[in-house]
């Protein structure tokens, strides 16, 4: 049945809607962490150590997070692999455009490839800067993300970078949460709307959740 | 009506293909658009040139012989087939695109004609059932729930015009397909093959190198019967469904 699904277009998609799925429940968790900055560092900094004790005693420590990154990791490949595999298989099917071209599509929808290339580099830039502290700005202090954030957002190319990305995400989430309803065949006229709606309110609230950050580092509300 | 024409003309599969400005005058508001090409035609044969080849067949609307992508939309700007598209919906003096279908399923075979016979392969994979031939058998025998009978219908008026696969930015047959899965998926004459038919028909879709859906909605748009997109949606359903079965056996 494994392979049965990765050779076909449409289980293919099925992968990605998946993945998609499991990715976008982890930013909505992800994304309400975050807001723990706007109560201080006490607060923040303990939440970010909650997180390596999360499932003691039994889990061992930092094992519930190294589930979930492995997890995430997991979602990541099969989600670019078969991004990667589907596009190849688009382009090829229609390898000459038309002469008289027409604007096509919603912007989210147009934008989901290169959108997706963006996201994946943030996703590399942001790991490197905020997990091992490799491309952070000054000092990176683990177990200290508190400060690290503040370091990272006090420069004008974090803000820049991330910015971008989150309003990258917006739009992919747009069009990708409603698409992979859809993939996953729990689409239906009645339902339609709904879905839609889910889709940009999701969207939204992840953009401005994720952007409110370093807007608040910039406006001094974190500091 | 006064209208300039830019046709693609191309002599056959191999050749490089270009677009070509063509004026015709006299045009009126009532004529169909295959009307007006056949005007054009017959001043091209009178000066001995060679005629621009284009699909038709029936001109009622209901066979989806007719292609033509006119001004980069598949059968033109109203929502009918190009036989029943009217130059009422242009204007004197315009300039008119017309292109074949593109997609790399569709080889271009002259001019505006593209070999469409993926399809007929598509339908050969499971695009039908297993009944005993004969007399016809009585309708009230196969009980059939009227909103499963109007599902049916809907997605049996598909023609197979393809127009789904030009206007689809990945040059996908997925509308095409669903419709036609969807048909006969929900009926009971078409139980029988359930499984069968979404992965099979979906597996030769996939074979014959059309692209894959990324919910653009062109599709859905451009259909001269109106399928509607969600009709993806219920083929992919009924593919998960099928492909959970398959497993276990």
């Amino acid at each position: 049945m494994t392979r049965t699904v990765w050779d076909s277009s449409v289980g293919k998609k099925a992968v990605m809607a998946v993945s998609g799925l499991i990715m976008l429940m982890y930013l909505v968790v992800h994304m309400f962490g975050n807001l723990k900055i706007f109560f201080g560092s006490g607060d923040f900094n303990h939440y970010a150590h909650w997180l390596r004790t999360l499932g003691e005693p039994f889990l061992h420590y930092e094992w519930a997070l190294w589930i979930i990154r492995v997890v995430l990791v997991v979602a990541v490949v099969a989600h670019a692999t078969a991004a990667y595999q589907l596009s190849r298989r688009d382009i090829r099917a229609r390898p000459s455009k038309y002469v008289h071209k027409k604007p096509r599509s919603s912007y989210a929808t147009r934008t989901m490839r290169w959108g997706g290339i963006i996201l994946g580099l943030f996703i590399v830039w942001h790991i490197l800067d905020l997990t091992t502290g490799t491309a952070h700005p000054g000092g990176f202090q683990p177990g200290h993300p508190y400060q690290n954030v503040i370091d990272t957002f006090s420069t004008w190319y974090g803000d820049v970078i991330y910015i971008v990305a989150m309003l990258a995400l917006g739009l992919h989430i747009r069009h990708g949460f409603w698409s992979a309803a859809q993939t996953l065949g729990a689409g239906s006229r009645t339902r339609d709307r709904a879905l839609k709606t889910i889709a940009d309110v999701l969207a939204l609230v992840l953009t401005v959740g994720f952007i409110s950050v370093p807007v608040g580092v910039m406006t001094g509300l974190v500091s | 009506m006064k209208l300039t024409l830019r046709v693609w003309r191309q002599k056959n599969a191999d050749a490089d293909g270009a677009m070509s400005t063509y004026e015709v005058d006299d045009i009126s508001a009532d004529m169909s658009f295959l009307e007006m090409l056949d005007t054009l035609n017959e001043e091209l044969i009178l000066k001995g040139e060679d005629p621009v080849a284009f699909d038709h067949d029936c001109r009622e609307g209901i066979c989806g012989a007719c292609s033509l992508v006119i001004n980069g939309d598949a059968h033109g700007p109203e929502r009918t087939t190009t036989c029943q598209l009217h130059m009422r919906s242009f204007q004197d003096g315009d300039t008119i695109d017309v292109e074949p279908w593109r997609a790399s399923a569709f080889p271009v075979v002259k001019d505006l004609v593209v070999d469409r016979s993926a399809f007929d392969r598509i339908i050969q994979a499971g695009g039908y059932i297993s009944a005993p031939t004969g007399a016809a058998p009585e309708a009230h025998a196969t009980a059939v729930p009227k909103p499963d009978a109007d599902f049916a219908f809907e997605h049996a008026e598909c023609i197979g015009c393809g127009a789904c696969v030009a206007a689809c930015p990945n040059g996908a047959a997925m509308l095409f397909t669903s419709a036609k899965i969807n048909h006969l998926n929900v009926l009971p004459q078409g139980a029988p093959e359930r499984e069968t038919r979404v992965l099979d028909m979906v597996a030769q879709m996939d074979e014959e190198g059309f692209g894959g859906c990324t919910l653009a909605g062109e599709c859905a748009t451009a259909c001269p019967k109106g399928i509607p997109l969600v009709s993806i949606t219920g083929m992919n359903k009924e593919w998960l469904r099928a492909a959970r079965k398959s497993g276990r056996r």
